[in-house]
């Protein structure tokens, strides 16, 4: 996360604002976010209440004039994308519209193919689960759509391997889509051939990564390949890919049934649309949720999730977006939005939006030692910055929550998160510096105290 | 007087490196040992062959996957011999070779990448506790040490009925629901530690409780009452645009 200075950070929104006054026109900029109307919630059937198969899914909607969609064709489903503003919602938050026009190329003979990424597997995330389970026909309505929009022959939806019943319900709406003509060949009608697989992994978080998973689908080893060669242009079988979370794929037929507009309508600018939250931790009723994009976090907690455990007063810290994400104490917190713009100027992101809530009872140094442990045992190996660094990040981060440790190893983990950040094939090595950097960016004097504390019942023993 | 200090430093620091309850385990798999030995239950001609059942599913699996990249079916159809024979042995992971028309050592590779191929038998219910952080805050801790005394063995471990092995794995994707842990497919949430007795004697008397939140809520819903989708969903045609 490259650390703008003041005076840059200054100009960078002085520019924005600029921008904004020079081009937009005179609408009223929305300043109070959320909370959603249910009528707005795109994902109806998120707590499983409602059949979520065929029957269920057309009487809330779904393939609802899909064939009509598809007959607008792919500059018209793009464009809709595009205005939208909906970013990628598996965590890079990167603008949809334009990476699916990437695949808008003249096919070399290649056949194009969707991957969905339905390994949710980043700590703290489980909103792919939900609609895999409860809401599996906007999953494959979006891959039709989608698939569409990128003149894709097929789509892999590549699910973790834990995901059992999941995966058993999604390979159940598929069998439903087939039989029902909405997908397979002269799919809903509109003379596009189109089919969907699902695979599933077998327990690697890397396999989450884009390259990774296209690895995995072709067979081996789930080990990141460098990019150039991107995707779009090189993927799973060498041929063009588009590999999109699942969040990102079940939003788009509902953003072109109800218009790029309405979805617009939601958040701040370059910001927009609804998000599924996962407030998770000490709170007293953690849950899923979806709601509007740059929602107030206090008001995020204090509505959905009954509030911290103990009342606002006792928060610690939380990580907002996955365990990738930096961690913000209590005083960002009281006042951050959640959206990604707003995140990154906190110093953090906003990930996959899986808030992990933290109380004052907690020892914040061991739940960022256990997430980095994790990532040690997740890293694939193939670059030595993550796999030499990440494991002695986790030697180091074990000792600090003893104490066991010098106040100048302080500064040493973060010169060796530093070095494995950016310097990686994929993004796992930032993944696991980020939370390192977070902690001693914002809890140093706690690392000090326990480091002073050991060295005096060392000495007290002796 | 310098030996006692010196075996009083050496007892500290090998207290030192016993961290309290949470180690990093031998898992009953991957993360484990990485060479294959050959032993009595475990060699090239341990006998392993496709049900009838199994084959049909291998090749709907192959028709998956375009011509000249079969390969790609070596994850799934390592899943199916793992089901079939309740870990792999290595003759499992040849037939797969052959079947695929792949070189044995492809499909070691992936055997071994992979967290949920288990090369070493394991016991009939696998349960797979998750100590992630998210899970980790809500305690799973003390569910660990739940199970820990009530099966009598540590992580990494089987019972010597060979029902119950217990690993300890990384995030499941269930953090709304922790602390939670897996029983072979199923996940059991919402967890207190009297809960996982409960299941495990539930399991030892043969039946399987259904899995799910334990604590009375649904799925992910807020348990003190849901805060959206209160009203019923609409139907089809609501909000669309006039022009599709």
């Amino acid at each position: 996360m490259t650390e703008f200075s003041f005076l840059g950070e200054l100009s960078l929104y002085g520019f924005i604002l600029y921008f904004n006054c020079a081009t937009a026109p005179e609408t009223p900029k929305k300043t109070k976010f959320g909370p959603l109307a249910d009528q707005d919630r795109i994902f109806t059937n998120l707590y499983g209440r409602h059949d979520w198969r065929l029957k269920g899914a057309l009487q809330r909607g779904d393939w609802y004039k899909t064939k009509e969609i598809l007959d607008k064709g792919v500059d018209w489903i793009l464009n809709e994308i595009k205005v939208s503003g909906l970013r990628g919602r598996g965590g890079a938050g990167f603008p949809t519209g334009m990476k699916w026009s990437f695949m808008n190329k003249p096919s070399d003979g290649r056949p194009k193919y969707l991957v969905v990424n339905a390994d949710e597997g980043e700590p703290g995330t489980c909103k792919d689960r939900e609609i895999m389970r409860n809401d599996p026909h906007k999953l494959i309505e979006g891959c039709l759509v989608a698939g569409r929009a990128m003149g894709a022959r097929a789509a892999y939806i590549y699910i973790r391997g834990e995901f059992y019943n999941e995966s058993s319900n999604l390979q159940v709406t598929i069998n439903e889509a087939y039989a029902a003509g909405l997908i397979g060949r002269n799919a809903c009608g509109s003379g596009y051939d189109f089919d969907v697989f699902v695979m599933r992994g077998a327990g690697a978080y890397i396999c989450g990564e884009e390259t990774a998973l296209i690895e995995s689908i072709e067979g081996k080893q789930g080990k990141p390949r460098l990019k150039p060669p991107f995707p779009a242009d090189v993927g799973v079988f060498g041929c063009p890919t588009t590999v999109a979370n699942v969040e990102t794929v079940a939003v788009a037929p509902t953003i072109c049934r109800r218009g790029g507009t309405w979805f617009l309508s939601f958040g701040r600018e370059r910001n927009s649309g609804t998000k599924l939250f996962n407030i998770s931790g000490h709170v007293n009723n953690p849950c899923t949720v979806e709601e509007e994009m740059s929602v107030p976090l206090k008001e995020l907690i204090e509505r959905h999730a009954g509030g911290v455990r103990g009342g606002w007063d006792n928060l610690l810290c939380v990580i907002p977006g996955g365990s990738s994400t930096p961690l913000i104490p209590r005083h960002v917190c009281d006042t951050v939005l959640m959206d990604f713009d707003a995140l990154i100027q906190a110093q953090t992101g906003l990930g996959t939006a899986a808030l992990i809530v933290m109380d004052k009872s907690t020892d914040v140094i061991r739940a960022i030692a256990r997430l980095i442990e994790f990532y040690k045992h997740e890293s694939c190996g193939q670059c030595t910055p993550c796999r030499e660094g990440v494991d002695w990040m986790n030697n180091m981060m074990w000792r600090f929550v003893k104490g066991d440790a010098q106040s100048a190893e302080i500064d040493m983990i973060w010169e060796i998160s530093k070095q494995i950040e950016g310097h990686t094939i994929c993004a796992l090595g930032d993944g696991a510096a980020w939370p390192v950097q977070g902690l001693i960016r914002h809890f140093r004097p706690l690392m000090e105290s326990r480091i002073a504390d050991f060295k005096q019942k060392q000495q007290a023993r002796a | 007087m310098f030996l006692s200090s010196t075996l009083r430093s050496a007892v500290s620091y090998a207290v030192r490196q016993v961290r309290s309850l949470h180690q990093t385990s031998a898992r009953a798999g991957a993360g484990g040992i990485f060479v294959h030995r050959d032993t009595p239950d475990n060699n090239p001609e341990t006998p392993f062959e496709f049900s009838p059942e199994n084959m049909k599913r291998v090749e709907a699996i192959m028709n998956n996957y375009p011509e000249g990249h079969k390969a790609g079916a070596t994850i799934p159809v390592l899943d199916v011999a793992q089901r079939q024979h309740g870990w792999l042995p290595i003759s499992a992971m040849n037939r797969v070779a052959e079947i695929l028309g792949i070189a044995p050592m492809r499909v070691y590779e992936v055997a071994t990448f992979y967290t949920m191929f288990l090369r070493q038998p394991v016991g009939k219910y696998h349960i797979q506790i998750c100590t992630t952080t998210p899970c980790m805050l809500c305690d799973s801790d003390s569910i660990l040490e739940a199970i820990q005394s009530k099966l009598g063995v540590k992580v990494g471990e089987t019972t010597a009925d060979k029902l119950f092995t217990l690993t300890e794995v990384e995030c499941l994707g269930a953090c709304v629901n922790a602390p939670m842990v897996q029983i072979n497919d199923s996940y059991y949430e919402d967890l207190k530690p009297s809960d996982i007795e409960q299941i495990i004697d539930e399991l030892k008397a043969g039946r399987v409780p259904p899995p799910g939140p334990r604590s009375g809520r649904f799925s992910c819903e807020p348990a003190g009452g849901l805060t959206s989708l209160t009203e019923p969903p609409p139907g089809p045609g609501f909000g669309v645009r006039p022009d599709l």
